[in-house]
């Protein structure tokens, strides 16, 4: 049978999402924020990819870039401090039919989450995850966060901080079943878009660091980077990023990394300057947790039933009597 | 009243047995101790197995050390299991021992310092102690059984590893089949029922195993026969339907799959841990799942996002990890994501008595996390309730949108005893997963404003995108800092309970309805305290009791109640300050938790008589607090 062309039509635009379908409210974030950039990026991407947005939740936890889901016209949870991996496990496990986002911030996911983040890694289930790493906390003013540079000034740390910032990439790298490893900048949006393009058509845990400016508390921070493309390192590959013929004309610091060497991609982390931009360890073969544990196994009111009564058989006695009268709980 | 039980008149012979008169008890109290690792709970169990199926009334109750692997005879490593026959149905330990089987003095001495023992309880020692070549264990042994006799107990030395190295070279292992064969003669059970268990026991290992237990089982039998000169019966009053006999978290792990969630999140914590353990093992067969988080934080959250998704979920834990979750489900309580805490509750605070019973949760349960955070609050009041507690508490959280704790305690955990098998229900199900489109114009928090219940919008269904958050909002789920719109949220999230509390019909006073005194209890105390009431009754004492499995909310009708009775004091497992104490005084006293809300809602001189032992209240020490309270003050 034929469907009528109006049918169609009316489908077509039932179906095809524009960009105001993700557009939700208005961002608080402050002007020339790396947050605008990563959800410009992210509503770009939803409808590229035409994802429904009844059928999307966006997950966070609490910090500036925790606001994230309220700018979304997806399902969206915006969590507690943290928590906002195990928050949207349990979402994955319940539904892997959901297309799961995760926004967490450098003081949620290194710090408070860093926990929940290292066994995220591992269980590697089937979500993108979006490092906003702006190496400050600033929806507490201005406090040192664990990708805070030495001797950064802050309301705890007024004579400069004192430790080591924390690598959120080489961490990853570390974690058995890491599968999808990339680092993007919010100064350079196309790319920006292509690499959480890259982390969604990923099967597993996608971990995007995006290093992203703090006008109010960290204003100069990356200005150097900024000025001199020549800072930026371009990871590309055929199987990683293919840069347009523009911005391989600005960023011409390139290396070609194949995505599948993880100790190529380990130096690589390792090294903060030039700031290596692109995709530095993809594996699709590493299993997700919530296939492995039989995540969307059909639940019938018999399977119960069949699983229970087996229960009760083995524990009952005198299973000749007549049975109980059934109990209301 | 196992005293008063011990008619003084000899029954006929038992079926299996030698002709040895049988003296017919109503009830007898029977502890195996050992050493961990040498099967006395096996042995226990599989008595209180037998004599369930011979159709008596049991309740086991585990004895457990701390650690894993106690030094060997020492008097903190005692393990065992202690089991409690009786003609009717059992509910609960009892009070002292009538007889112990110890595998070594030092364990027994444990018992006897802990005031277990009843006064002139019979004791069947090992006897190798006796001719060890260490001469200070041999000397410790002679002394002990010397101190033993002359305290009054009637000791027996069984020499159990010379009877069993006749039938197994390791004999340490054997000897709790051989033990089991010889209280199979002296309370005249079923040989053939005991013969069953062993094979249902050894079921998994080859048929060489189960002979030699068999063999073990039998031995014991006949030492005990040829040995002994005492045998009892406790004829059975047959229960009428099929019977389970399972532990309590055993029927919290059995309740979780008949409610219909498919997801349990957990951390590894004792006393909880065995839930889910057994939940690990079947949980899958159905379509479920246990998940192992990488902490409590995270398995409440695991739960949270899981039950936000739309399959309803629980998380299992006891107190440490009671207390790690607090923040998720003040989130809950926020978001009015449905969420099943079970809390097995042990000793605290802190890392207090891992394996040890104390009821010192309450209001951590009741008014824990931050803000005002309602949520509802069940306690299990026995093993049967452990089971359909569950299924009660995923309705109601699914119903409600609430978070709802249900409290067990480490004595329901591992005690066993017979409850009428359930009969599944389609009713005990979650509904199936809403995707319906969610009608124009329809709000995410849509509040009753005569309930304050909401109707939730589950990912996937269309139109109602929202983002859930823990921050204040208005029914559109925005973040609003307007007072009005924090208020009517606070409004709703309250008006849930006193909606659910209509619902709940008030509890049935055990004993007449008025009197000189009310006990009121919760949890795991409905046994003793009701055994203990009806014997304070037999004696003419016009007590009453009243069990609480609703705490909050809390039922209407209890201000009736307590109107009818001269004095109303709690029995609980826990701490209150105690009146003899030289700084106590009614402006400072710490009243137990359960007191304590009851005299805030119902501005009613509420007393409370509490221990915090570790151990299960005793009968006969509830009728004693019972009495004093009674004979406190001018008498009436």
């Amino acid at each position: 049978m034929t469907t009528p062309v109006t049918k169609t039509i009316i489908r077509l635009h039932e179906e095809h999402h524009s960009l105001e379908d993700y557009q939700g409210g208005v961002p608080r974030w402050c002007s020339g924020c790396g947050d605008n950039a990563i959800l410009a990026a992210v509503q770009r991407l939803c409808r590229d990819e035409d994802l429904a947005p009844e059928r999307t939740v966006f997950v966070s936890g609490i910090g500036c870039s925790s606001r994230f889901p309220h700018y979304m016209k997806t399902y969206g949870f915006h969590g507690i401090h943290g928590r906002a991996f195990p928050i949207a496990e349990g979402i994955k496990m319940a539904r892997p039919d959901l297309s799961v986002f995760v926004n967490t911030g450098d003081g949620d996911c290194c710090s408070i989450g860093a926990a929940h983040w290292i066994h995220a890694i591992r269980y590697n289930m089937n979500m993108t995850v979006i490092l906003h790493d702006n190496h400050v906390y600033g929806l507490t003013k201005k406090q040192a966060s664990p990708t805070s540079p030495i001797g950064f000034k802050s309301n705890t740390t007024p004579r400069g901080a004192v430790l080591e910032a924390l690598n959120p990439l080489t961490v990853t790298l570390g974690v058995q079943n890491a599968s999808f490893v990339a680092q993007g900048v919010d100064w350079i949006p196309d790319l920006l878009y292509d690499i959480i393009a890259r982390a969604y058509r990923h099967r597993g845990f996608s971990f995007v660091r995006i290093i992203q400016r703090c006008p109010e508390f960290l204003p100069k921070m990356f200005e150097p980077w900024l000025h001199d493309p020549g800072r930026t390192l371009l990871l590309t590959h055929a199987n990683g990023l293919t840069p347009s013929a523009e911005t391989s004309r600005i960023y011409k610091n390139q290396r070609e990394h194949d995505p599948l060497d993880i100790n190529t991609a380990r130096e690589i982390a390792s090294a903060e300057d030039p700031i290596p931009v692109g995709i530095l360890y993809q594996n699709p073969e590493i299993p997700c947790y919530e296939d492995l544990r039989g995540a969307g196994a059909p639940r019938t009111a018999e399977r119960t039933r069949i699983g229970l009564e087996a229960e009760f058989d083995k524990v009952t006695i005198w299973p000749d009597e007549a049975p109980a009268q059934p109990r209301v709980a | 009243m196992t005293d008063a039980a011990l008619l003084d008149r000899p029954s006929k012979p038992a079926s299996d047995g030698s002709g040895k008169p049988a003296t017919v008890l109503t009830e007898h109290i029977v502890e195996v101790i050992s050493d961990s690792g040498e099967g006395a709970q096996r042995c226990g169990q599989s008595l209180g197995a037998i004599a369930a199926r011979s159709g008596n009334g049991i309740w086991t109750v585990e004895i457990i050390p701390a650690e894993i692997q106690p030094p060997a005879r020492s008097v903190a490593g005692a393990s065992g299991i202690r089991i409690r026959i009786g003609q009717k149905k059992v509910t609960n330990g009892g009070d002292e021992t009538d007889l112990v089987v110890a595998f070594n003095e030092q364990v027994l001495l444990g018992r006897v310092r802990a005031g277990e023992l009843k006064r002139g309880a019979t004791i069947l020692l090992e006897s190798m102690w006796r001719e060890h070549k260490d001469p200070q264990i041999a000397g410790s042994y002679v002394e002990a059984v010397k101190s033993l006799i002359d305290s009054g107990f009637r000791v027996i030395e069984v020499p159990l590893e010379r009877e069993c190295r006749a039938l197994m070279t390791d004999a340490r292992r054997g000897k709790n089949m051989f033990v089991l064969g010889m209280l199979c003669s002296i309370y005249s059970l079923d040989m053939t029922l005991a013969r069953d268990q062993v094979a249902r026991i050894f079921g998994k290992k080859d048929e060489k195993v189960i002979a030699t237990n068999v063999r073990l089982l039998e031995a014991g039998f006949t030492w005990a026969e040829a040995n002994l000169d005492f045998k009892y019966a406790i004829p059975a009053e047959k229960q009428k339907e099929p019977q389970i006999v399972v532990n309590g978290n055993t029927a919290i792990a059995l309740g979780v799959l008949a409610s219909g969630m498919d997801i349990c999140a957990m951390y590894p914590i004792t006393p909880a841990t065995s839930a889910s353990h057994y939940l690990s093992d079947v949980f899958e067969r159905v379509g479920g799942m246990v998940h192992q988080a990488e902490d409590e934080i995270a398995a409440c959250a695991f739960a949270i996002g899981a039950s936000y998704a739309g399959r309803c979920a629980v998380t299992i834990t006891s107190g440490p990890g009671y207390s790690l979750k607090q923040e998720g489900i003040g989130l809950a309580v926020m978001a009015e994501v449905p969420l099943v805490v079970v809390n097995v509750q042990r000793g605290g605070p802190s890392t207090g008595q891992p394996t040890k019973v104390e009821q010192g949760d309450l209001l951590t349960a009741v008014y824990g996390s931050h803000g005002d955070a309602p949520k509802v609050v069940l306690a299990t009041s026995d093993i049967e309730d452990c089971f359909y507690s569950m299924i009660t508490a995923r309705k109601i959280a699914e119903t409600f949108n609430m978070v709802v704790v249900v409290l067990s305690d480490a004595s329901l955990a591992t005690a066993q005893a017979p409850f009428p098998r359930p009969q599944f229900s389609e009713d005990w199900l979650a509904p199936p997963l809403d995707q319906t489109p969610v009608p124009a114009g329809a709000k995410p928090y849509d509040w009753d404003p005569v309930t304050g219940i909401a109707h939730r919008f589950i990912p996937g269904q269309p139109g109602g995108m929202h983002t859930l958050t823990g921050l204040a909002h208005d029914r559109m789920s925005k973040v609003a800092y307007d007072p009005a719109i924090n208020e009517e949220g606070l409004r709703a999230r309250s008006l849930k309970l006193a909606a659910l509390q209509k619902a709940l019909k008030t509890p049935a006073v055990h004993g007449d309805p008025e009197g000189d005194l009310l006990v009121i209890g919760w949890g795991s105390t409905q046994g003793v305290i009701e055994e203990a009431v009806d014997r304070a009754r037999a004696d003419g004492l016009k007590v009453s009791s009243l069990h609480l499995r609703f705490i909050q909310p809390m039922p209407s009708g209890i201000r009736e109640i307590l109107r009818r009775f001269r004095k109303v004091m709690t029995v609980e497992s826990n701490w209150s300050d105690r009146r003899e104490d030289e700084l106590i005084d009614e402006d400072n006293r710490r009243y137990s938790a359960l007191a304590l809300m009851l005299r805030s809602r119902f501005l009613v001189d509420i007393d409370c008589w509490s221990e915090a032992r570790g151990q299960p209240i005793k009968p006969g020490d509830v009728v004693a607090a019972m009495r004093a309270k009674l004979n406190e003050g001018t008498p009436s």
